[in-house]
């Protein structure tokens, strides 16, 4: 049984409006999907997430490549006999139809009877929450009940891919945090894959089975939410998702590096020989702070330095610490208002767990 | 090089339906738009031994040829200035003052636009001809002439100086007012408001106005053909006379190709060069826009010079309906109904000729425009900068040009269709065309393109696409492209005067004829007539637009 959806060697040139050199915004991708799963594509902008659901949906022509839906072909197809239900940062709601009619559309296309069309319809508004609904204009509607009609326009159609473009990044933050658990319910419910394009890494982190990091039209890295978080492969994708220190340490032995005057064990061990350079990720809610103590160094686990600004947030607090033979490290620390706020200027010891050193090459 | 033209051929194939729809659209206009053209240069080159430049020698031979095109030019470039200055002013009060009556003089400033090119020529008969209720009655002149240079500025004037103020309006009513505040706040004067910010800033509509007037009053055919004269010679009228007077179609066609090269200039200029500069500021706040550039005294000058105007519209009409209902004008003032019952026995055939060419010509235009405005503007393909040319090329072929194009490519095999219902039902379709393309790729622009990728996405093909989608957003710009249709074809004289027949005689025609017979009362009679069935359509047309603008008012989210 091949994957729900296969992208081989996918590859999108556009030419420049000036006429100049060609611009490669998907390069040579290959990804697969397993049924029903949820998958994000998450970058900056620019990074060809957005072209590349594009070319699923049949909305842009790849310049090689191919996209299998199952053990169908369909990178030449045209986007309407392609079997997937798209999801529009825009929207994209019908103007001039009402809730019900854009609900309507696909079946219309379909040309389903009057009575099934209707069932459908009025099951799935009722599923999204907008059951009562059903006649208003588009125009009477809030941005949260746009979104809906939209969610319900394309699962009524039980399409074989669901697409979705960035689909909260018109919402308030509020709301956007109820959409998000409302699509992800919706989807393993239904079960149906989905392609979900997003620039936001909490968006993707906490919605997905998968996330696949891109940066300028290549993958970077897939893996599950946790993965991707705690063994990036590079410097890239390790910045993009939360926040990392990124230190230069020296291999002690397979499983321990020297990072300044500590040395601290690594989450893998590290196939570069003893003595050879790595750099280490740190993030900075792995720290931990604690005051220096009067006599000194407090072991070899334990770095020195002294905070040089401190800004309070709330659940938490961001300490830069000046750290000795090291360099700045942001530290974070929750429950501040608990554990009392350092001050710039204090000495203060550090000290991690395990540590992910990124891959070398 | 040819990647991409392939790789764009390869997606529309995709949808058969939608590639044969391109080559339809494609090979139609090639027939009916640029064969007519090329057809009446190659003719104009052509010489009782072949091809040469004899034709355009005798421009510089002959007096009357070399005076048709300097009389054509100086009366352009003169309408276009007095033209575009009463529409600017016309344009300024009506959009940034605040001033009583502004929806009563706004129509009034629009009625020539919707009336025959040359109303305003009869007019001008009646009030100062060789039996003019001014120049005859009230001041006894009786070797006055305004047939010439005079007459036919005037009567340009009053017709072609509201498509100035059209143009003009949404240029003034784009200038954003906050800028008036900001220099006035920095230390301007209201002198050096107007012609240190609003007026730079509306140059490029100035000019763009100025190139659309200078057009269409060098393809214009109705005005010089009544009120020119033979001692003032024109292009369009002259290339007519060649051609059904002397039957020499080599000569007609070269001063029809001499008429065609500055009109052809002033749109590349127009559309190439100054549409491409101008500031319209597009702001989501809707602004008061009331203006303090202008002092009172300003304000209520140039008030006067629009009621002036305005009253001269009445004027004209009523002096029409006058005329209209008048047994002999100038002899014999008493009332009569003759005229309109001459119109309705003999003239009916005309009636329900024009009727039918019109009515089976608007829905055609009106539905092609939106369908080519619809594939320039949303679909890729080889051509499609082609295409957008060559369908709006109609704005710069004059009508006389066409008209010629169509005899000479339609009077023999492949397609014989002189003196038939199609021709000019053809004929009008592709001249009418261009307005609703404009409107149409106007509004498309302003429309995201994903609603339409939605419905595709959801499985409707292109052309159902089109038809459940795109049509009914752009329903406004559709509507007024048929407005204009139908108005056009009404209203046409230009090409259509070519192209009757005994069979299919259009009222303009007929109007023209009776002026040239002497018989005013019953032009005036048919030109009512006329009046009345555009301003119908006119409303009820407008009716159905209201009720669409309605619906597209849910655009905006």
């Amino acid at each position: 049984m091949p994957a729900d959806l296969r992208i081989l060697d996918l590859r999108k040139e556009f030419e420049s409006h000036d006429g100049g050199a060609t611009v490669v915004a998907v390069d040579d991708v290959t990804l697969e999907v397993e049924k029903g799963t949820l998958i994000t594509l998450l970058g900056p902008s620019g990074c060809g997430k957005t072209t590349l659901l594009r070319m699923i949906a049949g909305f842009e022509e790849p310049t090689k490549g191919q996209i299998w839906f199952g053990d169908k072909r369909v990178d030449r197809l045209a986007p309407n006999l392609r079997d997937t239900a798209m999801v529009f940062q825009s929207y994209a709601i019908f103007p001039h139809l009402n809730v019900f009619e854009n609900v309507a559309f696909g079946l219309r296309m379909k040309r389903l009877s009057k009575e099934q069309v209707a069932k459908q319809v009025n099951d799935v508004l009722e599923l999204v929450g907008l059951g009562h609904l059903g006649h208003r204009q588009p125009s009477q509607l809030s941005g949260g009940q746009q979104q809906r009609v939209a969610l319900a326009r394309s699962i009524v159609m039980e399409p074989r891919l669901l697409l979705f473009d960035e689909p909260l990044s018109n919402l308030d933050a509020k709301l956007r945090e109820q959409m998000r658990q409302e699509i992800r319910e919706l989807q393993q419910r239904l079960g149906i894959t989905s392609v979900y394009v997003t620039h936001d890494q909490i968006e993707a982190m906490s919605m997905s089975d998968l996330v696949v990091v891109m940066n300028a039209g290549r993958v970077e890295q897939v893996g599950t939410p946790l993965e991707i978080y705690a063994r990036p492969v590079n410097r890239f994708v390790a910045d993009f998702i939360g926040n990392a220190n990124f230190v230069e340490a020296q291999v002690v032995d397979a499983e321990r590096v020297r990072l300044g005057a500590a040395v601290l064990p690594l989450a893998e061990p590290t196939a570069v020989a003893v003595g050879g350079r790595v750099t280490v990720v740190v993030r900075p809610e792995s720290l931990e702070l604690g005051p220096a103590p009067a006599g000194g160094a407090r072991g070899e686990r334990y770095l020195s330095g002294r905070v040089t600004r401190a800004t309070f947030l709330g659940s938490h607090a961001e300490y830069l610490v000046n750290v000795e033979g090291v360099g700045e490290l942001q530290a974070d620390v929750r429950n501040p208002v608990q554990l009392g706020l350092l001050q710039v200027g204090d000495e203060v010891t550090l000290t991690s767990g395990a540590l992910h050193a990124l891959p070398v090459g | 090089m040819l990647r991409r033209p392939l790789q764009e051929l390869r997606v529309i194939a995709r949808d058969p339906l939608l590639l044969l729809l391109i080559v339809a659209i494609m090979a139609a206009l090639v027939v009916f738009v640029l064969v007519p053209v090329v057809r009446v240069l190659l003719v104009s080159f052509q010489t009782p031994d072949g091809f040469g430049l004899d034709n355009y020698e005798l421009l510089a031979q002959r007096r009357l040829y070399r005076n048709a095109l300097r009389n054509s030019l100086l009366v352009g470039a003169v309408v276009g200035v007095l033209g575009v200055a009463l529409g600017y002013v016309a344009a300024f009060v009506l959009t940034r003052t605040d001033v009583p009556l502004k929806r009563v003089l706004s129509s009034l400033m629009l009625m020539p636009i919707i009336s025959p090119p040359f109303s305003g020529a009869i007019s001008i008969l009646f009030l100062f001809g060789f039996n003019g209720l001014v120049t005859r009655q009230l001041l006894g002149l009786q070797d006055f002439s305004i047939y010439g240079f005079g007459g036919v500025v005037l009567s340009q004037v009053f017709t072609f100086a509201p498509i100035a103020y059209l143009n003009l309006r949404g240029v003034l009513a784009g200038i954003n007012p906050t800028l008036e505040d900001a220099a006035l706040n920095m230390g301007a004067s209201r002198w050096q408001v107007f012609w240190r910010v609003v007026f730079p800033l509306s140059i490029p509509g100035i000019a763009s106005a100025f190139l659309v007037v200078l057009i269409e009053s060098m393809a214009d055919f109705g005005n010089p053909l009544v009120l020119a004269g033979a001692a003032f010679p024109m292009l369009a009228p002259q290339a007519y006379l060649e051609i059904t007077g002397s039957f020499n179609l080599p000569r007609g066609a070269m001063l029809a190709g001499v008429l065609l090269l500055p009109s052809l200039t002033a749109f590349a200029i127009q559309r190439y060069y100054i549409s491409k500069r101008q500031y319209v500021t597009v702001t989501g706040k809707p602004t008061a826009s009331t203006s303090k550039a202008v002092s009172p005294a300003a304000k209520w000058t140039m008030y006067g010079i629009v009621v002036a105007f305005g009253l001269l519209v009445v004027a004209f009409y009523a002096v029409i309906l006058l005329g209209a209902v008048t047994r002999v004008w100038g002899f014999d003032y008493t009332l009569t109904l003759r005229h309109f019952q001459y119109v309705f026995s003999v003239g009916w055939d005309t009636i329900k000729d024009t009727l039918l060419v019109a009515l089976i010509s608007t829905p055609i235009s009106g539905v092609l425009g939106m369908l080519i405005a619809f594939l320039v503007v949303r679909r890729r393909f080889p051509g499609r900068a082609a295409m957008e040319f060559t369908s709006i090329l109609n704005f710069a072929v004059p009508g006389t040009v066409a008209g010629i194009g169509y005899i000479l490519a339609f009077n023999g095999p492949p397609l014989i269709l002189t003196g038939t219902l199609t021709i000019l039902v053809l004929n009008f379709v592709f001249r009418y065309v261009p307005n609703g393309i404009q409107a149409g790729i106007a509004v498309l622009n302003q429309i995201d393109p994903s609603i339409e990728e939605a419905a595709q996405n959801l499985g409707a093909s292109a052309i159902t696409t089109f038809r459940k989608v795109t049509l009914p957003l752009i329903a406004p710009a559709f509507f007024s492209g048929l407005v204009f249709a139908f108005v056009r074809a009404m209203t046409a004289i230009s090409a259509a005067i070519f192209l009757v027949s005994a069979n299919w005689n259009l009222m303009t025609v007929q109007i023209l004829n009776e002026v040239g017979s002497g018989r005013l009362g019953v032009a005036a009679a048919y030109s009512m007539v006329l009046l009345v069935i555009v301003m119908v359509a006119f409303g009820v047309i407008n009716r159905l637009v209201g009720r669409a603008a309605q619906d597209a008012s849910t655009l905006r989210f």
